[in-house]
């Protein structure tokens, strides 16, 4: 029996219950275990499948953890300078209005370096999707504080917690991108449980289709895990991320429709 | 019957992209070349060719938009002015890492820093050796009237898509500011999506199950593969250096003194060899038209006629370096610049050009 | 034949677009011709002046420091110009506002008495045209049916209907233009 617990013996068509979207490459993706990065690849990636949409998008990546996501997605994609990907986005959509256009961005990259593009994208209603996936820290480049870094929190540049007196507040750019005029669907998810996930799967259709609509710019946050970056193992970060993150970034729609 | 028309220098060029089939134009606002998008506004190209404008919220934004567009393979631009085109030195070297064709313009300004909106050529350095980081180079035009501003937006997309390069239109606030007659030429029509697919193979517009997913990066972290990208461009620039030079010669065939200018200090120097020959001096002017690459074989060549060479340009000496380099000791090079937004008048430039070398042989020396 | 202008004074008195007239009225002749302003902060209110070049032959410097003619409408720019004025130039000027009128006794100095004219006929928006005949009186470098095709061309088409209000100014400033000092 034991010898019958192969993968050829296993990986019959009659046993098939869930399938990889092929819009996700044969790379192993660069991220670390327990990451939230490769889960919020694949729902993007399956929501662009199943929409029939994969010939029609182009999608932008950051500089960050996720700078390599042309790696892992299996569509046409440019790699922006940091912070850029909303003004690349805006090039590419305003030439092209009739492609799927997104950014996948950090928080270091959407939120700091990269404030000014990603408000006056929105500010402008681009017709592009934003996803926006804020772990409170650099993750890439070992672990240093960001925008989004909750007050008292330890990083590599604030080793001994976030003084908000010297370092100033986390910023919630989501919030602030709501007030837009150009903003039409701005949401805050996360992918730690698998009703979560569902939920985030249902905001990044929903951002998708309105983009085909023409109504303007769709911001989707993703607030994730860094267990490397916080330190913790994958269960405790996400434990951490569900009593510390959630009280300051909560989950929910912030502007639906009208 | 011809289209010839009055025009500032920046309001040329905005009418020449339009009809070179230009698909996207994104830029800010800065002295002294404003005109441009807002001839563009004015002009509405959306509705005579489809072209798109759009003010962007800085000149950052507006090159990352441009990077976009070049990713898509749609012609596009970006103008702007000095302070202006620092700012955009991160995606120039991004454009040149992926090796995306755009136009640019530099309408060169005094600095540094603020400085003034008077005209300056102190973007030599910046323009020609590469002004953001990496070994890299764009080709460089340097219009010194305003039919080349509107001449060399066609030019510049040519050789842009030609090469897969940047090329940069290096002009000046006096060049942008001044108004001269301009014989306008036909429509190119732009491209459509379907043209772009098949010309430009390399372009994301969407990944179609025939082909493999195209990706525009400039990221390679392995150093042997980053080598090899060098490697290539290098290559690349090397084989514009042989085949794109372009200068123009006026009455060099007898000079024993010369010139080189470019932009508005060749019109400067041109003026000042009327004054000269008027007074029996030999003189001529080479006036580099790609600045990149520089005619460096004809400068060695006049090198080995002349008694002198004189650069002038609106700067402390930055182009004078590349002259220096094409006589590599043939003859003596000097260097005659106005700095701050001030351009020379033309029997200053003859001035200085007698002080230099006619004097000092009539004191018994020789210049060579 | 080339000329070579600079008309400087008061941003607002309508030097840049006199400036720009005359470079029309040229190319509607075929001439070749350049106009290059100074531009900037000084076109809003401050100084503000024109370099003018037509000529039959392709021009070299658009930029230049002696001029053939100099068209002086305030006392900066008499102070700046008057000695950028070729040997056996021509200096045009309007006497009002000026405290120190020009010394130069190797050029020809006329007068125009714009303003004054312009009060008369209760219309500052003519002064400049007033001078434009002045200039043309003197140096005829264009001919008048060309003049009336560069003020079509050079003025948007709702102002199409002030022509004639244009072209009479420049008849009176041929009328009104006084030498002031003359060479032998």
């Amino acid at each position: 029996m034991e010898d019958q617990l192969t993968k050829e013996f296993i990986c019959q068509p009659e046993n098939l219950v869930y399938e990889r979207t092929h819009l996700l490459t044969e790379n192993a993706l660069s991220y670390c275990p327990g990451c939230g990065h490769g889960t919020a690849h694949r729902l993007l990636m399956e929501v662009i499948e199943e929409m029939g949409l994969q010939e029609n998008t182009i999608g932008v990546a950051p500089v960050g953890c996720s700078v390599l996501a042309y790696d892992f997605m299996n569509i046409d994609m440019q790699q922006a300078a940091h912070g850029r990907a909303p003004a690349v986005a805006t090039g590419i959509k305003r030439l092209f209005p009739n492609k799927t256009v997104f950014t996948y961005q950090g928080d270091g990259d959407l939120a700091a370096i990269g404030t000014g593009e990603t408000i006056h994208a929105c500010n402008r209603g681009e017709n592009i999707t934003v996803i926006f996936v804020n772990n409170g820290i650099y993750g890439m480049t070992g672990g240093q504080m960001a925008p989004t870094t909750l007050p008292g929190m330890k990083t590599a540049t604030s080793p001994f917690g976030r003084d908000t007196k010297s370092m100033g507040y986390p910023l919630k750019i989501t919030e602030l991108v709501a007030q837009l005029g150009g903003t039409y669907y701005v949401t805050r998810q996360s992918v730690h449980t698998p009703a979560n996930v569902r939920k985030a799967k249902k905001a990044i259709e929903k951002a998708i289709s309105y983009q085909k609509l023409d109504k303007g710019l769709c911001f989707v946050e993703i607030v994730s895990n860094c267990n490397s970056g916080w330190k913790m193992t994958p269960l405790d970060s996400n434990v951490w991320m569900e009593e510390n993150m959630f009280p300051f970034y909560p989950l929910g729609d912030i502007k639906v429709p009208k | 019957m011809k289209d010839i028309r009055l025009m500032k220098g920046n309001e040329a060029i905005a009418e020449g992209v339009i009809r070179a089939g230009c698909d996207g134009y994104f830029g800010y606002p800065i002295t002294p070349q404003s005109e441009v998008l807002e001839y563009l506004m004015m002009n509405k190209p959306e509705e005579r060719t489809g072209m798109i404008v759009l003010q962007a919220e800085s000149e950052i934004a507006s090159i990352h938009m441009v990077y976009g567009g070049a990713g898509c393979g749609k012609r596009v631009m970006t103008s702007s002015s000095s302070p202006g085109i620092s700012l955009m030195q991160e995606g120039i070297s991004f454009l040149a890492g992926t090796e995306l064709p755009c136009l640019l313009l530099n309408v060169v300004r005094g600095g540094p820093g603020l400085g003034t909106i008077q005209p300056s050529q102190s973007d030599y350095f910046q323009a020609v050796k590469g002004g953001g980081h990496g070994d890299y180079k764009m080709i460089v035009l340097a219009p010194a009237s305003v039919q080349e501003m509107y001449d060399f937006a066609k030019l510049g997309f040519e050789l842009a898509f030609k090469h897969r390069i940047q090329v940069m239109v290096l002009s000046d606030g006096a060049i942008g500011q001044m108004m001269e007659k301009v014989e306008l030429d036909e429509q190119v029509p732009r491209l459509t999506d379907e043209e772009i697919a098949i010309k430009y193979p390399w372009a994301t517009l969407g990944k179609p199950t025939t082909r493999e997913r195209n990706i525009i990066t400039s990221l390679d972290l392995d150093p042997v593969k980053q080598e090899k990208i060098n490697i290539h461009l290098q290559e690349k620039f090397r084989h514009i250096e042989q085949t794109e030079v372009r200068f123009e010669s006026f009455m060099c065939e007898d000079a024993e003194y010369l010139f080189v200018a470019y932009g508005s200090s060749a019109r400067v120097c041109q003026k000042a060899i009327q004054l000269g020959r008027a007074k029996g001096i030999k003189v001529g002017l080479l006036r580099p038209i790609t600045l990149f690459p520089y005619p460096t074989q004809e400068i060695a060549r006049l090198s080995k006629q002349v008694k002198g060479i004189l650069s002038v340009e609106m700067s402390a000496g930055q182009m004078v370096e590349d002259v220096r380099l094409a006589a590599n000791g043939a003859v003596p090079v000097e260097h005659y610049g106005r700095l701050g937004g001030i351009i020379p008048a033309p029997d200053e430039v003859l001035n200085v050009l007698e002080e230099k070398f006619i004097a000092k042989n009539n004191h018994g020396r020789s210049a060579n | 034949m080339t000329e070579e202008i600079i008309i400087a004074g008061f941003g607002g008195q309508g030097v840049l677009s006199m400036g720009k007239i005359l470079a029309y009225s040229g190319m509607m002749q075929n001439k070749e011709v350049s106009w290059m302003p100074s531009y900037g902060p000084e076109m809003r209110g401050g100084t503000a002046n024109v370099t003018v070049i037509i000529s039959d032959d392709r021009i070299s410097s658009p930029i230049l420091n002696q001029f053939d003619t100099a068209i002086i409408l305030n006392q900066q720019s008499m102070d700046k110009f008057e000695k950028t004025v070729k040997k056996g130039g021509v200096l045009i000027y309007d006497p009002n506002g000026i405290t120190h009128h020009p010394t130069r006794t190797d050029i020809n100095i006329y007068t125009v008495a714009a303003v004054d004219e312009a009060a008369k006929k209760g219309s500052a928006k003519v002064f400049n045209m007033l001078i434009l005949g002045a200039f043309l009186k003197l140096k005829p470098v264009v001919d008048p049916e060309y003049i009336h095709k560069g003020l079509e061309k050079s003025l948007p088409a709702r102002h199409h209907h002030t022509i004639p209000d244009n072209e009479n100014a420049i008849a009176k400033g041929k009328e009104i233009v006084m030498p002031k000092y003359l060479l032998n």
